[in-house]
């Protein structure tokens, strides 16, 4: 199978390869798809509590060489953007950027599936962490 | 030496034909061009000497007789022939048929065309090791059983099936065996009579030969088996093919049997140790290496790993190199991964991390080091940016872990 000449650019020099710290509470985890699929992206994003910007962003990935670059090029494409702005982010984006083939296609799915995943957990700790965070903030001693 | 790149390691999908092969046909092509069947002038005379001689050269090298040589197209062609032959053949003494989930697909969809026209086929399971049991073999004979289809050596993980025993069986029941010898026949010993094999299909391009030119060996005697035909003319071929002989392919696949009959011996045991030098450095260098059928039943140059937390397609896109196969999803169509790993019960996920390595007639051991240090570099850089490698490390364990399948 031929790549396009982004996809291999992605695979071969990644963008954003690592992990974030999962317990911070500014940052967010998505973790989606399956071993046995073929496809498993972890997605991490840290948001800026002042500016409510994206950042920060990494990745890894177990997947093809389309899974690779999707969840790279996603990376990329996160940094710099408020948690609305992210959420807009499409697959067919991904498509067009990376010239995927239809066989393809569902590898930019989980980019977008991970992206959301990420978003949800940070949003969850946020609604999470306003109660918790005001017993901190009056210590008992 | 210089190592000239690709580098191919592939030789289970083909084989280059071997220039003294390439030499021996080229007169075929041009002023050695009859027809075998012109029974009337030199021309055809000559063609058909040439078509004798290259029988008898086949037939030595499975120890059989060179009248139970049928030429065809190629292996996928002669598994059709043996099962679908016999079964129209033999379709009053019973309509059941048995095989094994590895086979190539050349067997399993031909019994599954068969299915639909009514007869019964018994899929029989294989061990971890990637083998048939015998007792599920014996236990799945009925009365109504006419062919047993049993492959010698797996095309993706090279297990040797216990060939002789499961001929012994069919023997002793008055079932006709075949099997699917193309990946075996000129690697390791065969031979028709100590294995009582009553089919084998072979292939010429898998052995250094042409492509499109295939032999099925059938029995003449003890018992003598009839093939209804599939191709339908001017009766060549004992009448179970018809269509005029490729008799340049036929030459060439001649010369590689000849050349494989005497050579074996010695290539085997270069790539056996080729092999085993490519399967310790690699485990040297890298941990997590699983190794996908038994390594004691095995072709002596065939290696299946499956690199763990890595997915294949991946792999092979690092070592772009290196012509090898993997049994990822993403390298078919289907997005599913080999059905040949998944029937050794060694999850999906296994699956799609596994490379099937073939060395051959020109291997050297410069190739296997530079195919182990570089698979070794890209395993590494792919496991560093591996999610499951990752949670592995940690301890989490991946099998009982919840993951979000929805939709893939």
């Amino acid at each position: 199978m031929a790549y396009s000449n982004k996809v291999i650019d992605h695979y071969e020099n990644p963008r954003n390869v690592g992990s974030l710290p999962k317990e911070d509470p500014n940052v967010g985890t998505g973790l989606v798809g399956a071993p046995e699929c073929g496809d498993v992206m972890k997605l991490q994003v840290k948001v800026n509590p002042q500016t409510g910007i994206i950042d920060d962003a990494k990745f890894k990935t177990f997947g093809c060489g389309s899974a690779i670059a999707s969840s790279s090029l996603a990376t990329e494409w996160l940094k710099g953007k408020t948690v609305d702005q992210a959420l807009a982010i499409k697959n067919t984006d991904i498509v067009n950027e990376l010239s995927l083939p239809p066989v393809k296609i569902h590898c930019s799915v989980l980019a977008e599936d991970a992206i959301k995943a990420a978003i949800a957990d940070y949003k969850k700790k946020q609604t999470a962490d306003a109660k918790p965070a005001e017993k901190v903030a009056q210590p008992t001693a | 030496m210089a190592i000239k790149l690709p580098i191919y390691m592939d030789y289970h999908a083909t084989t280059p034909v071997d220039p003294r092969v390439l030499e021996t046909m080229l007169p075929y092509f041009s002023t050695e061009f009859g027809n075998a069947a012109s029974r009337n002038h030199p021309f055809g005379w000559a063609a058909e000497e040439a078509v004798d001689k290259a029988r008898k050269q086949i037939a030595d090298l499975i120890g059989a007789n060179a009248k139970e040589i049928v030429f065809t197209s190629g292996a996928t062609e002669s598994d059709n022939l043996a099962i679908k032959g016999a079964a129209e053949m033999y379709r009053e003494k019973g309509n059941h048929i048995i095989t094994c989930v590895t086979e190539h697909k050349a067997v399993i969809d031909t019994c599954k065309r068969l299915e639909k026209e009514g007869y019964r086929v018994t899929y029989l399971p294989v061990h971890k090791d990637g083998r048939i049991s015998l007792d599920e073999l014996k236990a799945a004979i009925s009365d109504k059983t006419i062919l047993i289809t049993i492959m010698m050596a797996n095309n993706e993980i090279g297990v040797l099936q216990p060939i002789g025993e499961i001929g012994a069986i069919a023997k002793e029941k008055g079932i006709l065996f075949h099997t699917d010898a193309v990946q075996a026949v000129g690697k390791v010993p065969f031979n028709v009579n100590d294995l009582k094999v009553d089919m084998a299909s072979i292939s010429a391009h898998k052995m250094y030969g042409p492509k499109g030119v295939g032999a099925l060996y059938v029995r003449r005697r003890n018992p003598r088996v009839l093939l209804a035909p599939i191709i339908d003319g001017g009766g060549h071929e004992r009448g179970m093919r018809s269509g005029t002989l490729n008799v340049p392919g036929i030459v060439g696949f001649g010369k590689a049997a000849e050349l494989c009959r005497q050579d074996m011996a010695t290539e085997s045991e270069r790539l056996r140790g080729l092999r085993d030098y490519l399967n310790e450095k690699l485990h040297k260098n890298l941990d997590e290496l699983y190794i996908n059928g038994s390594m004691e039943h095995r072709l002596p140059h065939n290696l299946n790993i499956s690199f763990a937390y890595v997915e294949g397609e991946s792999l092979l896109m690092g070592i772009n190199d290196v012509a090898v196969s993997s049994g990822s999803a993403c390298t078919s169509a289907s997005l599913e991964p080999s059905y040949v790993l998944k029937a050794l019960g060694a999850g999906d996920d296994l699956a799609h991390s596994s490379i099937r390595f073939g060395l051959g007639r020109w291997t050297t051991k410069e190739e296997v080091d530079y195919v182990a240090d570089k698979l070794t570099n890209v395993v590494s850089r792919l496991r560093d940016m591996s999610p499951l490698y990752e949670l592995a490390k940690e301890g989490v364990d991946l099998s009982t872990m919840q993951w979000q399948t929805e939709g893939h």
